[in-house]
């Protein structure tokens, strides 16, 4: 497996060589991937821990209050069951075995007890064997015997009882409390009265719960104690025990509603006795769910933002990067081209030069030649020497031409302004092309204007504006075609050329790219690429504009302004 | 034609003599030399009516000639060949006092022209 350091060098990496697609492709996508995670990785992190600790955070601060709540509920109840256990003690310590046998005086002792005390249903006393001595309540006195029974046994041990919830009297839910009096002289005996606890419930409604949580009391076998909201009545079986502790534990789990919730409880001391609250999860979390929500509605808009501006970033640059580097290679190019010209215009010159004098020697001769056939008497076939010496003298003109030509394209390559007539310069550089125009029966139309006035300007580099677009327009069009050339005064400061073609013409997208480096449409290898756009360089640093109308199927108009005056500074860009 | 003193300055000797043979069938006088130094020497003792010199030359070049010529005899008006049909160089040379310039290969009725004009001016500068 490659490590993260292999993979980031990998990502730094950066192809120095070339200017293929591929390159910039590579360049790209490496900087957009470094870019995004060193932007990401950081907020993806903050987000994560944000999570995490609000999570946390609020999961507590949900979590505290129903442990307060369960807290404060059991101590209620054991309040009141302590309060009932105490008065039982009371009675049991205040009076005489005795006294409490007296039916009449424990109804009286009842009575008083009903009025302090909320719940109590009835009043017992029971000996020592289990045997009910009296009662007051509702019910008739049965004398029946406990002994044997499991709450009496449990009462013998620990002094005091507390039962489960059963359905006494009218049905209510009912609890049995009992207490054991043991006196100086040994004879024990034992208080027991049952309490309704609807007071429970009261307990219950009290805590003023939302209508989604629930509340209730149940045994340690699982046995609802008080009435539940979703969980069943009294004495219904609702859920698994949860695990003893007398401090509030709040624990999550599934109900038997199949709802997730959060749970919780307490044991009730000396009792069977537990409280739990039953709130569902997703109410609990209502806030935090939202929070969430929130915090990812975040991310992701950074995210998005983040993707948006690295792409649009990394695109911008890219642009430039290849921008630059298609100048730069331009500059590299129209140098390379510069130099390759003025070689080709040194060696033209050379061997001009060397022609010429030769040339000279030749003229000289067959000039003499033609004077002496002149200046002697008629001799048999002097006529035609004289035309055979002409006919020299006529060649060595033609060739002194194209020597001159030669020698003319030679100094295109040194820069410099000089007072020229545009008319002429044109006029000479078509002199390059007569030949393939009388070859490919071209037509020119020239539609010159007399009285252009003169211009300072750099003739060599108008011929090769001149040359460029006019190998243009006899590239794109058939033989048999028509080349206009138009020179016109468009201001005081402006003349004005047009070359005109009635070839095949250009297509929107080629018009937009034509004076960019390297566009050409022609096949590999048959064009820079940078005609035009040297063509360009050139007007744009004489100081005149270049401009173009195309048509398909119809033509092509290139139309350039040269300045009257052109500074001698614009001139100089070697 | 009768009179012009011609002092016609090349190292193309071919093309020197030659052209003297041609320039004395039309009745000039013409005296030669193959080279800038030679034509200086000449002058010492022979004062033409115009020089017809040649820019390029080994040795001592044609303007460097004309330098001297239009200094030690500011009279003989000079009359400068190119081989380069550059006007850069002739026109250097007119502003240093030459007369004019032509181009080679030449052509003798406009040679022939420009000395009869040069022999004017000299003769009504007398």
């Amino acid at each position: 497996m490659r490590s993260l350091k292999d993979i980031i060098s990998r990502l730094m990496e950066i192809p120095d060589e070339g200017t293929t697609p591929e390159r910039y492709r590579i360049v790209r996508r490496n900087i957009a991937i470094l870019m995004l995670i060193i932007t990401l990785f950081p907020l993806a992190l903050i987000t994560a821990i944000n999570y995490l600790d609000y999570q946390t955070a609020l999961r507590n601060e949900t979590l505290a209050p129903m442990r307060a709540l369960v807290n404060k509920a059991k101590y209620s109840f054991e309040l009141f069951l302590t309060e009932r256990l105490s008065t039982l003690n009371f009675i049991s310590s205040a009076y005489t075995y005795d006294e409490l046998t007296d039916e009449k005086n424990l109804n009286r002792i009842f009575r008083i007890l009903r009025r302090e005390f909320e719940g109590f249903v009835d009043l017992d006393l029971i000996d020592s064997y289990g045997n009910q001595v009296s009662y007051a309540g509702p019910y008739y006195f049965q004398g029946n015997n406990y002994a044997g029974q499991g709450w009496f046994e449990q009462l013998k041990v620990n002094g005091i009882y507390i039962s489960d919830v059963f359905r006494g009297y009218q049905r209510f839910p009912n609890v049995a409390i009992a207490v054991q009096h043991v006196p100086e002289d040994g004879r024990e005996w034992i208080v027991r009265a049952t309490i309704n606890i609807d007071k429970f419930d009261n307990l219950i409604t009290s805590m003023n719960l939302d209508p989604e949580s629930d509340a209730f009391l149940i045994n340690r076998q699982g046995m609802l104690q008080t009435k539940s909201k979703f969980y069943g009545d009294v004495l219904d079986q609702p859920a698994l025990v949860p695990p003893k502790s007398f401090e509030p534990v709040v624990v999550e789990q599934r109900d038997s509603l199949g709802r997730d919730v959060f749970l919780a409880y307490s044991y009730l001391n000396s009792t069977d006795f537990i409280f739990v609250l039953v709130k569902p999860r997703p109410w609990v979390m209502k806030s935090w769910y939202a929070s969430r929500a929130d915090l990812l509605i975040i991310f992701l808009m950074g995210l998005v933002a983040i993707f948006v501006v690295v792409l649009r970033l990394t695109d911008i640059t890219m642009k430039r990067v290849k921008e630059s580097d298609d100048k730069r290679l331009l500059a590299m190019r129209e140098m390379e081209h510069s130099h390759k010209l003025s070689s080709i215009g040194r060696l033209a010159a050379g061997v001009a030069h060397e022609v010429n004098n030769p040339l000279a020697i030749v003229n000289e001769k067959a000039g003499l030649i033609k004077d002496l056939i002149e200046y002697k008497a008629d001799f048999p076939d002097k006529e035609k020497f004289l035309n055979l010496v002409e006919a020299i003298i006529q060649t060595v003109d033609r060739c002194r031409v194209i020597t001159h030509r030669l020698l003319g394209f030679a100094r295109r390559t040194d820069v410099e302004i000089q007072v020229l007539d545009v008319n002429e310069v044109i006029k000479e550089t078509l002199g390059f092309l007569e030949k393939e125009a009388l070859y490919r029966n071209i037509a020119i139309k020239l539609n010159l204007d007399n009285n252009l006035p003169r211009t300072s300007s750099d003739k060599g580099q108008l011929q090769q504006v001149f040359l460029n677009l006019f190998n243009n327009a006899f590239a794109a069009i058939e033989n048999g075609g028509t080349v206009y050339i138009t020179t016109f005064e468009r201001d005081e400061k402006m003349l004005g050329v047009t070359v005109e073609d009635t070839g095949q013409g250009m297509s929107e997208e080629t018009l937009k790219h034509i004076f960019e480096p390297f566009f050409t449409t022609k096949k590999a290898g048959y064009g820079t690429g940078l005609g035009l756009s040297i063509t360009n360089g050139i007007i744009k640093r004489l100081g005149g504009e270049i401009s173009v109308q195309s048509k398909l199927g119809e033509g092509t108009k290139f139309k350039i302004y040269i300045p009257k005056e052109t500074q001698q500074h614009m001139g100089h860009f070697k | 034609m009768k009179d012009w003193k011609v002092l016609l300055v090349d190292d193309e000797k071919e093309f020197v003599m030659t052209l003297a043979e041609r320039l004395g069938m039309r009745g000039i006088k013409v005296t030669t030399a193959f080279s800038g130094e030679e034509a200086l020497g000449t002058m010492e003792t022979y004062k033409p009516d115009v020089m017809i010199l040649d820019l390029m030359m080994p040795g001592m070049s044609g303007l460097v000639v004309l330098g001297r010529v239009k200094r030690l005899y500011p009279e003989v008006e000079v009359i400068l060949l190119t081989g380069t049909g550059s006007a850069s160089e002739g026109v250097t040379g007119m502003d240093q006092g030459a007369f004019d310039y032509l181009t080679k290969p030449l052509q003798i009725d406009e040679l022939i022209n420009k000395i009869g004009m040069a022999v004017k001016k000299a003769s009504s500068a007398d």
